[in-house]
């Protein structure tokens, strides 16, 4: 059952990442980044993982779609975008990504042997909440610090200027 | 399951978003191609999280996640203001530090 749903959800956001590169239109492409963002989310249930699950769904799934959908709805663009003009670009692009492949392939035949063995209340939300405000609560309140700055500079980017 | 073949698929799904980010032209597309790559990298730390029996790799995980929300925030604010400036997202016309 778990081989099934992992080659499904695997196939499901393959795919939908696959049909975001063809796709041209803007709004096609955040409904297939929706689609890969929620697999991912069933992914990483899989993983023994429910809070990052259910997190992935809310705010990727959720919180950025809306913005990205926002953005693309106040941006009008009535042109499709032609393909690229420059070959360079595609060989250069290629010869990265072929790059970069070999040498990711090459770290995974390197990992060390996976020693102990997961149980299963690992991944709970409980015993997560509580290495979140012991061992890492510096770094969680420098997040929420890090959150404000976001907010408030986004805010002040994006204001209307009054005219003079 | 092992957790290999999540390695292994994260690896598959990085490639395509970078493979995204070099082909696409428009910047909002480039910026879903990031958010996708970031994934990628969140769905090797699960797993690395499951391989090696340890909760530290679900806890970046979390950072990433509210790192990406505050990054989605700022770069789509900055499309907008290039929108606004230049009428135009495509990212070969914004060369204001061209020499």
């Amino acid at each position: 059952m778990a081989v099934f749903l992992f080659y499904l959800l695997a196939i499901i956001t393959v795919g939908s990442v696959g049909a975001m590169i063809f796709s041209r239109h803007q709004a096609y492409n955040a409904l297939y980044l929706a689609v890969a963002f929620t697999a991912l989310g069933g992914l990483f249930a899989l993983l023994n993982a429910p809070f990052i699950a259910a997190v992935q769904i809310l705010i990727y799934a959720g919180a950025i779609m809306v913005l990205f959908i926002f953005v693309i709805m106040m941006i009008d663009l009535r042109q499709p975008f032609p393909p690229l003009r420059k070959k360079w670009v595609y060989f250069l692009g290629c010869f990265l990504i072929i790059l970069i492949f070999i040498e990711l392939v090459l770290v995974l035949r390197s990992l060390p042997e996976s020693k102990s063995i997961m149980t299963s209340d690992l991944g709970q939300p409980a015993s997560l909440g509580r290495l979140l405000f012991t061992k890492y609560l510096y770094p969680f309140e420098i997040t929420s610090v890090l959150i404000v700055v976001a907010i408030v500079g986004s805010l002040y980017l994006a204001r209307q200027r009054e005219k003079r | 399951m092992s957790p290999l073949s999540f390695f292994i698929l994260s690896l598959i799904l990085f490639v395509l978003g970078m493979m995204a980010f070099l082909i696409k032209r428009d910047l909002i597309t480039q910026f879903m191609a990031i958010e996708i790559m970031l994934n990628a990298a969140n769905l090797a730390l699960v797993a690395a999280a499951k391989y090696w029996a340890s909760l530290d790799g679900q806890i970046i995980v979390f950072f990433v996640i509210t790192v990406a929300a505050a990054e989605a925030a700022v770069g789509l604010a900055i499309i907008l203001l290039i929108y606004r400036q230049k009428k135009t997202i495509r990212s070969e016309e914004v060369n204001l530090l061209k020499g």
